[in-house]
């Protein structure tokens, strides 16, 4: 092997480091999980994974976190595009709010944002009179996702947003092109691998959300409960089994569809 | 002196002086209304424990769902004693983790309860809905906030006590199921916990009653003044027994029996006792409750052991998946 000796030496003990690492964070838990949902015959595993109220909480989580992310893709890319090409007073101020979701207990989010969009609360109670409800219904539980993901697209944008140096833009111009097809032919396609980037992570933990989620949810069985409330559900009857079943259920969509995204993001990366 | 040196000495003295001088250490695992009590009660026990000539112990306590709490103990969190809200998630403890022998409720007296509680209704001032009894809460435009019982220990105590007035009332289980059945219908949320419904009632003001333990009733009474929040006590409710044990696994392998064993036992004394009724427990003690008899108001009682077989019976058949909760939901 005549590679050119790389910056940090020592391939081996990176990668034996690496895999250690992996191991003992993902590969052992995630593992544990799987044989733990072995303790069930498949038809056992069928039934509890087929079972209504699980199909409904499914839908209800997953459809709430594609929701939360998409809505997070628009919003947070506008958020980017602001804050990386205009320079105006508070914007290092909202530059530091934008990753507060991170940093605030969910659990304090979720309190909140039940307490303001509550059907009697400042900003729920005008929904009501509009004749819907935000709190305890599954718009609550995409509200409190789309706060919660929200720095995912706006901080896996920026960096790729500011490489793009202006003059490309007004090189663009130059040749004629009108601002649409600048946004469609020059921006989109170099700012896309990095969007869905910041969609599938914004899109997973929305996925696996719990804490501030059941505040907000009102946990009606069949409507507003989610998957991750399922689990705490076989739990408490101390059905390990049972909670690790839905626990890989949830794990093989999500890993579906994260890698339906990667495959995604691989293709438009060659063109 | 750097970060790390500083973690070098503080461990090296751990190591020296850990074993030697060590005060005997106590962890009391609880469920979460009790946080106030323990705080109290951990320093009269301290002291009591003094007086009889013992070193001063650190007790530590962790409050969280009763379920959880037992769950963590299963996993091998190495609690002394636990203090749970029901029987039935100790039982687990025998059974998933032969941490403690089948028995362990004839150890000590009343069913290892010694204080217990009930289950009353909190509404808003000047009760607007008149909400008197059981039958007031089925009616139209009445919302009803509970926890989840498959999640909280508090609101499975809350569902036996409505589907124990029910039964007596209507004098059949199917009409306990319809009655039960539309008690739910009118719940716009079920949070996870006993808390998590006290704020959505107190502080989001989400529905008119508030089926809660009774010592959250008066310390949620006792937070906010009195101004926006009655007690009203149904005609009949549940005898809410949270129980006590030794975690024998544990204590032996910590050598701290004999504290663990003082602790819960004085519990039973006139000062623990009275300590309990502070914090708006039913003391167990007749001379206590005799003391503390205008605080709680008098109603009949049903028992889990005496009307619905304990949590051995009551669990599967009410709350387990397929049980009767789940089957009111789904005949929706």
């Amino acid at each position: 092997m005549s590679r050119p000796s790389p910056v940090i030496p020592g391939f081996g003990l990176t990668l034996g480091y690496t895999l250690v690492y992996l191991s003992l964070l993902v590969l052992i838990p995630l593992g544990a999980l799987f044989i733990k949902s072995t303790e069930l015959t498949w038809e056992q595993f069928v039934a509890i994974v087929s079972a209504p109220r699980v199909l409904a909480a499914l839908k209800l989580s997953f459809g709430a976190a594609l929701a939360a992310a998409l809505l997070n893709g628009v919003i947070g890319t506008l958020l980017a595009w602001v804050l990386v090409r205009y320079r105006f007073p508070g914007r290092k101020v909202i530059e530091a709010m934008i990753d507060l979701p991170f940093a605030l207990p969910t659990a304090v989010a979720g309190i909140a944002l039940t307490a303001l969009y509550a059907p009697n609360g400042p900003i729920g109670q005008f929904a009501t009179e509009l004749g819907f409800k935000i709190a305890y219904s599954p718009l609550g539980i995409a509200l409190a996702l789309t706060f919660v993901t929200l720095p995912f697209v706006v901080r896996t944008l920026q960096p790729v947003l500011a490489d793009i140096p202006r003059e490309v833009e007004e090189a663009a111009t130059c040749l004629g092109a009108r601002p649409w097809q600048i946004a469609r032919h020059v921006l989109l396609p170099a700012l896309l691998p990095a969007w869905l980037t910041g969609f599938a992570l914004a899109f997973a933990r929305g996925v696996g959300e719990y804490g501030s989620v059941i505040f907000i949810a009102g946990n009606m069985p069949g409507k507003t409960e989610i998957l991750p409330l399922l689990i705490m559900v076989k739990l408490d009857q101390y059905d390990y089994a049972g909670a690790t079943a839905i626990g890989v259920l949830m794990l093989v969509v999500s890993f579906v569809l994260l890698l339906v995204i990667n495959l995604l993001q691989r293709r438009i990366a060659r063109g | 002196m750097s970060i790390r040196r500083f973690a070098l000495a503080a461990l090296a003295g751990a190591l020296i002086s850990g074993p030697v001088a060590a005060a005997q250490t106590l962890l009391n695992v609880s469920y979460d209304p009790t946080r106030e009590l323990y705080v109290d009660y951990n320093a009269a026990f301290n002291k009591h424990w003094q007086a009889q000539g013992h070193e001063p112990v650190t007790i530590q306590q962790s409050h969280g769902g009763s379920g959880k709490q037992a769950r963590a103990v299963i996993d091998g969190l190495r609690a002394d004693v636990v203090t749970l809200a029901l029987a039935g998630d100790i039982d687990e403890l025998h059974r998933m983790g032969k941490l403690i022998p089948e028995d362990w409720q004839t150890r000590l007296p009343d069913a290892s309860t010694p204080y217990t509680s009930t289950i009353v209704f909190l509404v808003r001032k000047g009760n607007p809905k008149d909400i008197k009894d059981w039958d007031d809460l089925v009616k139209p435009g009445v919302e009803v906030i509970t926890p989840n019982p498959k999640t909280s220990g508090g609101a499975r105590w809350n569902f036996l006590a409505a589907w124990a007035w029910a039964q007596q009332q209507y004098g059949s289980e199917e009409k306990a199921k319809e009655y039960v059945a539309q008690l739910y219908k009118q719940v716009p949320v079920l949070d996870t916990g006993a808390r998590g419904s006290t704020i959505t009632f107190v502080n989001n003001k989400i529905g008119d009653v508030l089926l809660a333990w009774e010592n959250e009733a008066f310390l949620a009474l006792k937070e906010e003044g009195g101004d926006e929040l009655e007690i009203v006590a149904p005609s009949l409710s549940i005898l809410a027994e949270p129980p006590v044990a030794v975690v024998d696994r544990n204590v032996e392998r910590k050598g701290t029996r004999e504290l663990a064993e003082a602790y819960l036992n004085y519990l039973y004394s006139e000062e623990g006792q009275r300590i309990a009724a502070k914090h708006f427990y039913r003391p167990r003690n007749q001379s206590v409750a005799a003391e503390f008899a205008q605080q709680f108001p008098e109603l009949k009682l049903v028992t889990i052991d005496d009307d619905f077989g304990g949590w051995k019976q009551a669990q599967p058949k009410f709350f387990n998946d397929g049980g009767v909760f789940d089957q009111i939901y789904e005949a929706r």
